[in-house]
């Protein structure tokens, strides 16, 4: 009964239609959107967006407000989903602790290179440490470009995660932060740092620590200067005063090129 | 929106006009590996596959390049490969459970089942094709190639495509005749 017409035509009939996830998914595994999902973040629950390269966003819900409105303020497709895949969840859960970045993956490929460096730079800086602006932009050899930094930290895409929150004003004072100032200090002082002494310091023009043992200067919250005791501890306005003293730069903290 | 419209979007801007590249020919792949693969599941992997591969690779040709591409073949080609690729290690593997539409538990309804069983009974009149016939069959009767496109796709001259299609369509009405016996 199947003449010859019958059979091209069964043939043409067993054309489906893909399945609904198809595009999702591809677009997924190309990662031309992330997802996203709420996590328990320092300073209260925050949203994370990841996709396969690395965490794309990190930002506190009470910053952004609803799920929608995240979404219209990430850069890229952003789609919910309850948790993040396991082993991402267990390293953001690491950084989160630790307060370094250690093996988590970053996606930093939508951003430009300055900023990227700026970024890359202070995700070094050790926890209950800071930094000024300033070290930042020596560091990574733009000794001049101290506020394109502040602006490239302003736009971090995953404070917290990348601490811009240790990284102060030169003259000492803690500075602006993309959420808040508060939240700036709630977050030095998880990590041990006290604030307020930190200004009194800068207040009195203080910015650097020297050990008369070691004839080492460092940053004040460099953990090698916060070993020195009070007997041996010298205080220095600038680098010039440290110098001129007889000092010579911290390697870990470096607060001049050594 | 005609393909050489698609392939020039792709040279010129491959992330804005990818999820264009995968609406417009999802359907066409997913029905080929449906018939090449044994299942569902396995169809809508190859078909992810292909297109995951496809971008990849059009990440690293040339604006001219993606220019000429005729996209069609060219997405066979990867597909045909992966649809390989899975078979294979099925075969190498084959403590996986080769599943069948009947444990689909998506099917609920009678004309799915219907077209479902369907699907099974061709491919299983298909088994009995030679690799090529059954790949030029599938990809001009199921999918819609030209002769063109499937050698493009292959690799075999379009003459030997043509005859691929011809003999595998008398094979299939040998075997349909030997049903009805």
């Amino acid at each position: 009964m199947s003449r010859p017409d019958d059979l091209t035509e069964n043939l043409a009939s067993l054309r489906r239609s893909a399945p609904k996830t198809v595009l999702d998914d591809v677009l997924r595994r190309t990662d031309f959107v992330d997802e996203y999902a709420v996590v328990e973040g320092p300073t209260g629950p925050a949203y994370v967006a990841w996709n396969g390269r690395g965490v794309t966003a990190f930002v506190p819900v009470d910053a952004v407000g609803e799920a929608g409105d995240f979404e219209r303020r990430h850069p890229r497709t952003a789609i919910p989903t309850d948790t993040p895949p396991a082993r991402l969840e267990k390293h953001l859960e690491q950084t989160l602790h630790t307060g370094r970045l250690g093996r988590l993956p970053i996606d930093l490929s939508s951003i430009g290179e300055f900023q990227r460096k700026v970024l890359e730079k202070c995700a070094e800086i050790p926890p209950g440490e800071i930094r000024p602006y300033g070290w930042i932009a020596r560091e990574i050899g733009n000794p001049g470009a101290v506020r394109a930094v502040g602006t490239a930290l302003g736009r971090n895409p995953v404070p917290v995660l990348i601490p811009c929150h240790r990284v102060v004003r030169t003259d000492g004072k803690i500075g602006n932060y993309a959420y808040g100032s508060p939240m700036k200090r709630s977050l030095l002082q998880r990590e041990g740092i006290d604030p307020d002494e930190i200004e009194a310091l800068a207040g009195r023009g203080i910015r650097l620590i020297g050990s008369d043992t070691t004839g080492i200067y460092c940053y004040p919250t460099c953990r090698h200067a916060r070993g020195i005791s009070d007997a041996h501890r010298v205080e220095f306005r600038s680098e010039a005063d440290a110098e001129t003293a007889g000092f010579r730069p911290c390697k870990v903290c470096r607060p001049a090129a050594a | 929106m005609t393909l050489d419209t698609l392939t020039e979007r792709l040279a010129s801007n491959r992330d804005g006009a990818f999820p264009d590249l995968v609406r417009s020919f999802q359907d066409g792949i997913y029905s080929g590996a449906l018939q090449f693969t044994r299942n569902r599941s396995d169809a809508e992997d190859v078909t992810q596959d292909t297109f995951v591969r496809a971008y990849r690779a059009l990440g690293t040709y040339d604006p001219e390049r993606i220019r000429d591409l005729q996209l069609r073949p060219w997405l066979w080609t990867i597909a045909l490969n992966r649809c390989r690729n899975l078979l294979r290690s099925r075969a190498r593997h084959p403590e996986d459970p080769p599943v069948d539409e009947h444990r689909d538990r998506s099917i609920d309804t009678a004309t799915e089942a219907t077209a479902n069983a369907d699907l099974a009974m061709w491919r299983v009149r298909l088994a009995f094709l030679s690799g090529p016939q059954r790949t030029a069959v599938v990809l001009h009767h199921v999918v819609g190639l030209t002769y063109e496109e499937i050698s493009q796709a292959t690799g075999r001259s379009q003459s030997t495509s043509r005859s691929d299609v011809r003999r595998g369509l008398a094979r299939l009405r040998t075997i349909i005749a030997e049903e009805e016996q």
